[in-house]
């Protein structure tokens, strides 16, 4: 295999897994986060389709009310905390280095342990599925939901051990990230190369800046409520005990304070590979660099005055309603900002349709749908009937995977040549698009309509005269084609890595740091660290009487 | 030679289906079907957020339909740009390889477009403060019913405070008038985790939070039923806490105030039912009424026959669910917090016989 | 394991402004920041919201003795900090040495208070919600306390082995900066639960 190449021949495979498995080095640190969340991102995709095949008909019997409370649980804890997160960093550990011309990241010992706090969260969360018998003999995995609101994570009402292995796996998983994040801050403010200044750094170094910095001041909250409730049910402490005079609502604040920066934490990367991979196919440059950094910095700052709009249907004062729906709607304006210059990038160039574009376009549409989607909840009493129903699934659905996913999707076909030295097929990443776009709208698109019908979100059936039945039955068959979909995907990866057609340094004719090495990168990435004089430093090199430094 | 719009006609007429026209045809009989099936349900029944009976749902309604028309046009606006970009703009097939113009950005056009946006948050923000006013500030009139509402791990309790009445899962209101206004408001607590009550015709949701007090109000202008749920997950039988709303004309709903106030007396035909009822553990958890069955763990069963269906809505209230559900909670509602009563067939059917004469 | 930045260890950084060690620790010291803040928040939320046990002003003295240990310290090991950056190695240990007595000695009195509050008072974390908020709050200050000891106690060994010269400046003045993180939070501990909190 073209990544496992090494000078020597005489290393076995054994010896090839222990490198692996010790290597500080940010490429194969930043491939097995990646390789991780992809792995993860089908175990969540199993969980979601058996949902989704109990919810086909009302009154299914496919799966007793235990297991889908434990699925719908695993499935969203392992969305956001086993893919998306170690999806980002992934992404962030790989390219940042490379793209600031720098030769690791600030401290590689640290980035390897971060990494491998964050694979032992994670295996410790779906430990719990064989680690005990829990309250209905159904297994002991975690049945709160992702987001484990108090009262129902107290002893009284979760027995057993279900609840710890949620809060233990993903108390853990946050120290991780914690740690890489203040790694690569380190590395971004320190390591740049000479003459790259922080307004010649390529946006996807900013964004992945205003992310770690969201890790470090949003994780910290989700690590004191946990903490707070492992000493509830250890050692009889009373946060979240209402009988005690404790608050469920104060449980509900704290994770909101994490859990709302948490989700442009998760995108904000998205946002990144789609500013990247947009000019590249288009053939210009970013349009107004300056204000997409200010307007990130805008989006990063005010995602942490919103947190409330979860919980309008709790019974906060009018004045507290109405201010969280006022800075819900301001953090749009930055975001819709961002959207017009995409747009305002493709204005007046020559694109290409290759899958890394497509991949971007089809998130330009469906993220423009999550926003105004989320603009509509912020209006709070429309919030009021569609807060915890199935138009809020589909909201963040939207978001999460016809935003995040489509966007590495992009992201893999994009750098998979520079990661692994062969391109992957064009044709197989055409059916993956397409079959995954029809399939997700036919799912999403359709599961507002419940939504709007009246269906809650985590039940585990309905009854069958309520109007839900031919709807959820739709929503249920559009996961075939996404399935079918992400089926392409893995084997275009599989076929591409043997027999993929060579990349070279540079197979999309691109402007940043990353494509003047080879592909693979050598360990120490650059023979020589670049000097750089603008944001583009190898469309001045490849247009040296026109370079970009004149103009910025 | 024949044009294609005559070719079609003749095979039209001659019955010659091309496979094509079979694909439109079905498409154009295959989604209003569905959409049919979906609403075979009993429309009055569907739970449809924009079909709004009751003044705070109008009021959602109205603030609703509005961000749906500012959504709706932004999404034309900056969708025909994402479409027109990507079709003027695509690289042709005869380009010669130079690069496009390198535009690095543009101050005016990001006025514009930063403007524009924060004006629409100003509308929007303006008619949604004035839409939570009006729902949460209402003042209660005094000839509201007054209703307490207490959830529990899959139940509904539900409390006339000034009527004396305690019942379970199915609330009974008044209808109201313009003229004559009758609203009902109600408190709403919880006895053990966080549960919200959504009635989607009737209002927003509220929710449930235990040491805590909300409120909420609901003004239906139609006699009917309506139909909802818990909408905040609180446990394994979270998907079966229904919640059915009768609305009355006001003698109806005199008439059923009066048959709750008045205590069960229970058929002396059935006594030996009532024995098994006071001598099993049943009344550390059910109230019902001169028994000395206090508890409150689970519903008042006093009026228990005057309920259309048991468990929250898991299951109609007929005489043979009520025995299969005595005998095992966990047939209609697995993890369900009744235990089995482990009563043999003859003391259940002693049971059931006194149960069923308590309207 | 050898890194690439290792082997190229001779390049010079192109930003020498900022030190890698000094943005890592203020990194962490955000993140940390936050998880205090939110005990702090909770603490302030639930004063007077306990629904028995023992209140605040009956059992709560201040700790006068141990901040003027820790607050100190502070001092102490910035001297330490500015000795080493002289070269000066043995000056540099007493100093250190010094920061380690009195931080340890903060936490023999934090232990004793305890005790106290425990067997005499009767207020552990399950009494109410002040014994809940107030365990928790010092309490994690204490572990940090702990964490930055056992650092310190590792740089003394290291001292007494000759092992920390004076190129390690740099590196000792980025602990130094912990240990003020865990003063500045004990100066805002102090204040919400002995002055506002009784």
């Amino acid at each position: 295999m073209a990544l496992l190449k090494t000078d020597s021949d005489s290393k076995t495979v054994l010896d090839h897994l222990h490198d692996w498995v010790v290597t500080v080095d940010h490429k194969k640190l930043g491939l097995m986060y990646i390789m991780y969340g992809l792995l993860f991102f089908v175990v969540g995709g199993v969980e979601a389709s058996l949902m989704r095949i109990q919810l086909a008909v009302p009154n299914n019997h496919f799966l007793p009310p235990q297991v889908f409370n434990e699925l719908f649980t695993l499935h969203g804890t392992t969305m956001v905390f086993l893919v998306g997160m170690p999806l980002i960093f992934g992404f962030a550990n790989y390219l940042v280095p490379l793209m600031i011309g720098a030769r690791d990241l600030a401290f590689p010992r640290l980035n390897a342990f971060g990494f491998w706090l964050s694979v032992f969260g994670g295996l410790l969360l779906y430990f719990s599925l064989i680690g005990g018998m829990g309250l209905s003999g159904a297994g002991s995995a975690p049945d709160v939901g992702w987001f484990a609101y108090a009262p129902l994570t107290a002893r009284a009402f979760s027995r057993g051990h279900s609840t710890d292995y949620w809060t233990l796996g993903v108390l853990v998983g946050g120290f991780g990230s914690i740690v890489t994040a203040a790694n690569i801050v380190t590395t971004i403010l320190c390591l740049r190369c000479p003459g790259m200044t922080l307004s010649k750094m390529p946006l996807l170094a900013w964004l992945n800046l205003v992310m770690c910095g969201m890790v470090l001041i949003a994780i910290g909250p989700l690590t004191a409520a946990q903490i707070m409730l492992l000493l509830d049910r250890f050692l009889g402490a009373h946060f979240f005990d209402t009988q005690a005079g404790g608050s469920a609502v104060l449980w509900q604040h704290f994770f909101w304070i994490f859990g709302h920066p948490e989700v442009y934490i998760l995108i904000i990367p998205g946002f990144a590979f789609v500013s990247e991979i947009i000019p590249v196919f288009s053939r210009k440059a970013i349009f107004g660099y300056p204000v997409m950094v200010a307007a990130t910095m805008a989006i990063a700052f005010v995602s942490l005055g919103v947190w409330a709009h979860h919980m309008f249907t709790i019974g906060m004062s009018a004045t507290s309603n109405t201010f969280f729906a006022v800075s819900t709607m301001l953090v749009g304006v930055p975001t819709g900002i961002k959207i017009f210059n995409w747009i305002g990038t493709m204005w007046g160039g020559k694109i290409r349709f290759d899958t890394p574009m497509l991949f971007c376009l089809g998130f330009l549409f469906q993220f423009l749908i999550a926003g105004l989607t989320g603009i509509m909840l912020a209006v709070v009493p429309f919030d009021w009937q569609l807060n915890d129903s199935y138009f809020v699934v589909a909201h963040f659905h939207f978001v999460l995977v016809g935003g995040l996913v489509f966007t590495i999707f992009g992201a893999i076909y994009y750098w998979f040549p520079k990661a692994t030295g062969r391109m992957l097929s064009e044709r197989l990443g055409k059916w993956h698009f397409w079959l995954f776009l029809i399939g997700f709208h036919v799912t999403f698109d359709t599961m507002h309509i419940p939504g709007m019908l009246g269906m809650p979100r985590r039940i585990y059936t309905y009854e069958a005269g309520r109007g839900w039945g031919t709807l959820n039955m739709i929503c249920t068959l559009g996961v075939v084609f996404q399935a079918t979909g992400i089926m392409f995907f893995v084997g275009n990866i599989l076929w591409s890595l043997f027999k993929g057609r060579r990349a070279g340094n540079d197979p999309w004719d691109a402007w940043t740091l990353e494509w003047t090495t080879t592909s693979p990168p050598p360990e120490y990435n650059f023979a020589e660290l670049p000097v750089v004089r603008s944001r583009r430093p190898l469309w001045d090199l490849k247009h040296p009487t026109d370079p970009d430094w004149k103009y910025e | 030679m024949k044009s294609r719009i005559e070719q079609r006609k003749i095979s039209a007429s001659t019955c010659v289906t091309r496979p094509r026209w079979r694909i439109w045809l079905l498409t154009f009989i295959l989604f209003p079907l569905s959409l049919s099936t979906a609403l075979s349900a009993d429309p009055s029944l569907v739970p449809n957020i924009f079909i709004p009976e009751s003044t705070p749902a109008h009021s959602i309604n109205h603030v609703s339909l509005l961000v749906l028309a500012i959504t709706g046009g932004i999404f034309a606006v900056v969708f025909s740009l994402i479409a027109y970009v990507t079709i003027r703009f695509r690289r042709r097939p005869d380009d010669n390889g130079t690069e496009p113009p390198q535009v690095y950005g543009s101050n005016p056009v990001e006025t514009a477009w930063t403007t524009v946006p924060l004006l629409i948050v100003v509308v929007l923000v303006l008619s949604t403060a004035r839409a939570i006013h009006e729902v949460q500030d209402a003042p209660m009139p005094p000839s509201a019913v007054d209703v307490q509402v207490v959830g529990h791990q899959w139940w509904w309790e539900i409390r006339y405070p000034k009527l004396g009445i305690v019942t379970a899962n199915e609330l009974h209101v008044p209808v109201s008038d313009p003229q004559k206004r009758m609203p009902t408001f109600i408190e709403l607590r919880s006895a053990d985790v966080v549960h919200s009550f959504w009635v989607p015709r009737l209002a927003g949701k509220t929710d449930l939070i235990p040491n805590r007090v909300n409120n909420m109000w609901i003004e239906p202008m139609r006699t009917g039923l309506f139909l909802g749920q818990c909408a905040k997950y609180c446990g394994t039988e979270h998907a079966k806490m229904l919640l059915r709303v009768y609305v009355h004309t006001p003698e109806d709903f005199d008439h059923w105030v009066k048959a709750q106030q008045a205590l069960a007396a229970g058929d002396p035909v059935v006594a030996a039912g009532r024995l098994v009822f006071e001598r099993t553990a049943c009344i550390n958890c059910h109230s019902l009424g001169k028994t000395v069955g206090d508890g409150r763990f689970g519903p008042d069963l006093t009026h228990l026959m005057s309920r259309d269906t048991i468990a929250a809505g898991a299951a109609e209230n007929s005489p043979e669910n009520l025995r299969a559900w005595i005998k095992n909670p966990n047939q209609f509602k697995p993890g369900a917090l009744m235990p089995a009563m482990n009563l043999t067939d003859a003391e259940l059917d002693r049971l059931v016989d006194y149960l069923v004469t308590l309207q | 394991m050898s890194t690439a930045a290792e082997t190229f260890a001779t390049e010079p950084p192109a930003w020498p402004a900022l030190s890698k060690g000094r943005v890592g620790m203020t990194c962490l010291i955000i993140a940390e920041s936050t998880i205090f803040t939110i005990f702090v928040v909770a603490y302030l939320y639930y004063l007077g919201k306990s629904l028995s046990g023992p209140m605040p002003r009956q059992v709560l003295e201040l700790p006068i003795l141990n901040s003027i240990c820790l607050l100190s310290s502070s001092a102490t090991i910035t001297l330490a900090g500015r000795a080493l950056r002289k070269g000066n190695v043995s000056r540099f240990g007493f100093w250190w040495l010094a920061t380690i007595v009195l931080g340890g000695y903060f936490l023999f009195g934090t232990a004793v208070e305890w005790r106290h509050l425990i067997y005499e008072k009767g207020l552990t974390i399950q009494t109410d919600l002040f014994g809940t908020t107030f365990y928790s709050l010092v309490g994690l200050h204490a572990f940090h306390v702990i964490v930055g000891l056992i650092a310190l106690l590792i740089v003394m060994g290291l001292t007494w082995i000759g092992a920390v010269k004076r190129e390690h400046a740099e590196r000792v003045e980025v602990l130094a900066l912990y240990w003020h993180f865990v003063d500045v939070v004990w100066i805002i501990v102090f204040t919400v639960v002995y002055i506002i909190g009784r």
